[in-house]
């Protein structure tokens, strides 16, 4: 099949960029859309020019490193799939597509289309752990979890960090993200001696780094190629009100 | 925001339950907006209680109104550059018009508190003729026409705002998400509909 | 011709002689301790953020060590232990079933077809409790019955359910909390994290690994971190054969470098091939994706009797279609382990039995299982399995049998360790898949995950305390002469890369090495074979570095450079896998040579000569490389040949 991909191209953090439009004329409806960017990559190379620059890495969609921006869908256009395992059967001959980089003021562009989702570590390094040294932990049967906490506390920790909900949300709120590490946390016995201190510390950092704020658009969950679902942030407000009037 | 909004929906519960009184006829009707004026009596004076919803009613408006501001503000400089291809929402219409739903509905309380409290813009304005007021601005196509668009803005604005502060307060879970949008959207026809009775039974000349 | 030279004997001599039970109580006795006020003082660099690595950087910066930590991925939480799927082993026997530390030393050996150093082994087994305590600690959300206690489940190869698993995600799960110990002293000021660094060279002072040179992916700085050891955390080599489950970025660069530094490289040639991946579907495939071995627990494996037979599989009539492990393997069947079902495959696409694009596929058909379970039943089993076959092939395994292929999954070789889990630079310690350690020719199932964690969490920790104990540091500067060296000859080496302007991409060699690697050191390897490879292999190396294309500049990001270094890596390892894989005359675990077989095909080891790992030392590019045997010996596991018919 034929395509034409216009991509966005930028030489650097602080370099203006812009759209650029390409041919593909061999692509094939069983590539992912990465192997589509490394088969123009190879050509633009053997032409003389700049390859796109993109994060990527396991392309089995569990790393988190991939992501763009698909004709202005995170991931594009298929449910719970994220760009490395989105083929090019969704789309068809003759399409034109644009890809462009996330989009959020805590996301700054790199390099084309990969960012710098940094601030989402530093979000995690506030609170998004539970303290335990190596070596001090009890015997693991010591504390049952029924079975529906850990099932929750599993589909929140199933998030890959790919910023797909930053990039989605009007507002370039990074609210899905911190609410996962929050509901997974907070949820588990676990987690419970530092529940308090964790959801302020996560919100506290997430405000810092220049998020926007939430207004429940649900953009978020759409995009989430793990359907982390809208609840969690519920919980993460739940979290954070308690927290909140109780540490007065 | 979520604590202001309900603060607000809960006065307009009231407000239109009030309003639908207008079909009892222009006695029962004026005697009501009257007594408005000395709830509270004897321990407090006369229409102190009103004039202490109204600053309540105020308070949370504008903190509501600064609150958006804020959010909003923050939220414009989290997202400074837009997508070059459109942003197709996922998301129902009703969230995608907050914004400007929001600032509609403020230009409207103005223009509603010109028509009917202080009877500025009122063609009829008679303090204490409550009932001839109404008929009067309603009578009018373009003022009903004006309520008409003013209330779906406020219906939309209910449909997410009310699901939307269930989720701040942390009050969704799974199990009860169904009930709160079920709630969220008949709360929104019901006040959409039961504000909208009066204006239009006037202009069909029901009530007059 | 021979490719290799002999040089002396090589041993472990930190493994107490003691029974070995008791040897890692007392080799952790008799290490030496660092005060708690003085760790402050010492500074470790641990490059790589998976499971070892992750782990080892959350430990020791716990202790109190001054932890300086690299990973080239945006994120620590990338690094790719975050893709395993199965679960992780641990001997806690809360299944009653028979399960015990030693019944895992011992599974694990015999897995290993008797090429694992024993007192390791051991070590590996008593472990694996404490990891899944710590795990939980952690917030790992294991799978749980309805008790609130922890499921576990069965894996190939073993007769007890010691499999700790989170969904089909335990590796992102295990990762994730690793991660997060590893943020939490990020946070807390003890781990210094350089994200997008990736290292270019070791730093050898003295004869002691004392810092790396590593370039800043993004403003390509090249930049000289000096410590007081060294240790690598950077996970397998499968890359070597372009396409394999690895991530696209996964290489072998930090152990190759040190390994040209004076790094052993234990047994390069001991790779596992996965039986079940979705096959390739054209010249443009980047990678493969595996899919759980569970699914062959309920699929029936086939292929057209005659060959070139192109018929939609649900035009061949029962009588057509040999189910080839069932007729050749009666006892276990579908269920044979990983080796012996990707030969098999192997051997039918060989005689033109093969489906699919390029006859390179067996059909995995669950036909049967659905009349007999009913469509629900499968769905609520391998639903997620059967998603993901679906969103990459488009097609639907529900109607149309799944095609799979194996596929280049794991590398047991790696780094020559002692006991102590250091490299034979001293100073350099090599931790999880990047080591050669615990797996021998063969690595079970959930056995990966287990062997990062133990490494970083609970082995090297102690080992490295010893280690700073044990020696005197000199303050080495930037200006040292050695230092200086390894820093323009890394310079150096990006400089030529950018140089040459040639005409093919580095991703074409990629290709080309991938292929040469396949068909001549992938599933069975024969001396002709590798002998030609031999002969391939230094042409393309030469080829490569006179035409190889990288466009661009290193002063920013130049995805083409790094792909480019990490190739020219490559290309040299791939030469010493084929020597290691020719010099290894017989058939062990993943390394099956067509010469040493038994009359009906199966592998054939041969303990007279050959019960020894090869460590292997570095002589320089395009030199013969030198063979230091380690002899193993079998004390406790007695030899026995592996039998599945």
């Amino acid at each position: 099949m034929k395509l034409t991909l216009r991509i966005w191209r930028q030489a650097g953090p602080a370099e203006p960029g812009r759209m650029v439009a390409y041919e593909v004329p061999d692509a094939n409806p069983d590539m992912s859309f990465l192997e589509l960017l490394d088969v123009l990559n190879e050509r633009l190379t053997l032409e003389g020019d700049d390859p796109v620059t993109f994060d990527h890495d396991c392309r089995e969609g569990i790393c988190g490193a991939c992501g763009v921006v698909i004709n202005g869908q995170a991931h594009g256009p298929r449910e719970r799939t994220t760009t490395c395992q989105l083929h090019m059967r969704e789309f068809s001959d003759g399409d034109v597509i644009d890809v462009e980089p996330w989009r959020s003021v805590a996301f700054g562009v790199v390099k084309d289309l990969m960012v710098d989702r940094s601030g989402l570590d530093r979000i995690i390094r506030a609170g998004g752990y539970i303290s335990v040294n190596t070596g001090s932990a009890p015997e693991a049967h010591a504390t049952p979890v029924p079975k529906p906490i850990a099932d929750t506390a599993f589909d929140n920790a199933t998030c890959i960090g790919c910023g797909a909900c930053v990039a989605a949300c009007p507002n370039g709120a990074a609210m899905l993200f911190a609410s996962a590490k929050v509901t997974h946390l907070n949820s588990l016995p676990q987690g419970a001696p530092e529940r308090t201190e964790r959801v302020l510390n996560i919100v506290e950092a997430m405000d810092a780094e220049g998020f926007g704020g939430c207004t429940n658009t649900g953009e978020c969950t759409v995009a989430c190629p793990k359907g982390i679902p809208m609840d969690s942030i519920a919980t993460l407000n739940r979290e954070y009100l308690r927290a909140s009037l109780g540490r007065k | 925001m979520a604590v202001t909004g309900l603060l607000m929906l809960l006065f307009l519960i009231v407000h239109m339950l009030g309003n639908l009184k207008i079909f009892y006829g222009r006695d029962d009707f004026d005697h009501y907006a009257g007594w408005l004026r000395t709830i509270g009596e004897p321990v407090l004076h006369g229409a102190w209680y009103l004039w202490i919803q109204r600053f309540v009613l105020l308070l949370a408006v504008v903190l509501h109104a600064t609150s958006a501001y804020q959010l909003s503000r923050r939220d414009l400089k989290a997202r400074p550059t837009k997508y070059a291809h459109h942003q197709r929402a996922q998301a129902g219409y009703a969230t995608h018009v907050m914004r400007y739903g929001g600032i509609t509905l403020a230009l409207f309380i103005i223009y509603h508190i010109l028509d009917f409290t202080t009877l500025t813009l009122n063609r009829h304005g008679v303090e204490g003729a409550a009932y001839d007021n109404v008929v009067s601005s309603f009578s009018v196509w373009w003022v009903t026409a004006i309520y008409i668009v003013a209330m779906i803005c406020l219906g939309l604005h209910i449909q997410h705002g009310f699901w939307s502060a269930a989720q701040t307060l942390g009050l969704n879970r799974p199990s009860r998400d169904r009930a709160v949008r079920g709630l969220a959207t008949g709360l929104a026809v019901l006040l959409t509909v039961g504000f909208l009775i009066v204006p239009v039974a006037v202009l069909a000349g029901l009530v007059d | 011709m021979t490719f290799y030279k002999l040089g002396d004997d090589i041993a472990d001599t930190c493994a107490p002689d003691v029974p070995i039970e008791q040897r890692w109580d007392k080799r952790r006795f008799d290490a030496k301790l660092v005060n708690p006020a003085n760790r402050r003082r010492h500074s470790v660099i641990i490059v790589g953020t998976g499971l070892a690595g992750g782990a080892a950087g959350a430990t020791l910066a716990e202790q109190g060590y001054n932890v300086i930590q690299f990973c080239y991925q945006d994120s620590p939480r990338r690094a790719h232990s975050i893709a395993a799927q199965g679960g992780i082993n641990a001997a806690k026997n809360y299944r009653n079933d028979g399960d015990s530390v030693y019944r895992l030393f011992y599974d694990t050996v015999k897995g290993g077809d008797f090429r694992a150093r024993e007192s390791n082994v051991y070590r590996l087994a008593q472990t694996s409790t404490q990891i899944i305590d710590q795990c939980v600690a952690q917030g790992v959300p294991f799978a749980r019955e309805y008790s609130g206690l922890l499921d576990t489940r069965s894996f190939g190869g073993v007769q007890v359910a010691r499999t700790f698993y989170a969904r089909g995600q335990t590796g992102q799960q295990l990762l994730i909390g690793a991660y997060q110990a590893l943020s939490r002293q990020i946070d807390a000021g003890n781990v210094e994290m350089h994200e997008r660094t990736e290292m270019l060279d070791l730093i050898v002072v003295d004869g002691r690994a004392r810092g790396i040179v590593a370039r800043d992916l993004v403003t390509g700085q090249i930049s000289t971190y000096l410590a007081d050891a060294v240790v690598l955390a950077t996970g397998g080599y499968g890359n070597v054969f372009y396409l394999s489950t690895n991530a696209k970025n996964s290489n072998t660069s930090a152990i190759w470098r040190a390994h040209r530094r004076g790094a052993y490289f234990g047994n390069p040639c001991y790779t596992q091939i996965h039986p079940t991946c979705i096959p390739r579907s054209g010249d443009y495939q980047s990678k493969l994706t595996l899919m759980s071995e569970s699914l062959r627990n309920d699929g029936r494996i086939w292929v057209p009797k005659n060959a070139g037979d192109t018929r939609s599989p649900d035009q061949i009539p029962e009588a057509e279609r040999d189910y080839y492990l069932e007729r050749i393997y009666p006892g276990f069947g579908n269920l044979v382990p990983r080796d012996i079902a990707s030969r098999a495959a192997k051997n039918q696409c060989d005689l033109g039995r093969g489906v699919g694009p390029g006859g390179l596929g067996v059909f995995l058909d669950f036909a049967d299982a659905i009349r007999r379970l009913g469509e629900d039943k499968v769905r609520e089993k391998y639903g997620n399995l059967f998603e993901m076959y679906d969103r990459i092939t488009g097609e639907d395994p529900y109607k149309v049998p799944m095609r799979i292929y194996p596929a280049v999954h794991y590398t047991m070789g790696g780094l020559w360790v002692d006991y102590d889990l250091q490299s034979t630079i001293p100073g350099c310690f090599v931790v999880g898949e990047a080591n050669f350690s615990d797996h021998g020719a063969n690595r079970l199932g959930a056995s990966a995950l287990m062997q990062g964690l133990a490494d970083g969490y609970f082995v090297l920790p102690p080992m490295l305390g010893n280690y700073i104990a044990s020696n005197k540091f000199d303050k080495v500067t930037e200006a040292h002469p050695d230092v200086v060296e390894t820093v323009n000859e890394a310079t150096g080496r990006l400089t030529k890369l950018l140089s040459v302007n040639g005409e093919r991409t580095a991703d074409s060699f990629h290709r080309e090495l991938g292929e040469i690697m396949w068909d001549e050191c992938g599933m069975a390897r024969s001396e002709d074979g590798l002998r030609k490879a031999l002969g391939r292999l230094p042409e393309l190396r030469e080829e490569f570095w006179r035409s190889v294309k990288v466009p661009g500049n290193g002063n920013q990001v130049n995805q083409s450079l790094e792909r480019a270094n990490r190739v020219s890596d490559f290309l040299e390892l791939g030469e010493l896998m084929c020597v290691d894989a020719l010099h290894r005359e017989e058939s062990c675990g993943g390394h099956f040579r067509v010469e040493s077989q038994t009359p009906d095909g199966e592998a054939r080891r041969d303990d007279d000569r050959f019960a020894y790992a090869a460590a292997w030392e570095f002589n320089g590019t395009g030199e013969q490389p030198t063979l230091h045997r380690e002899n193993l010996t079998f004390d406790y596991v007695h030899l026995a040949q592996r039998n599945y018919a």
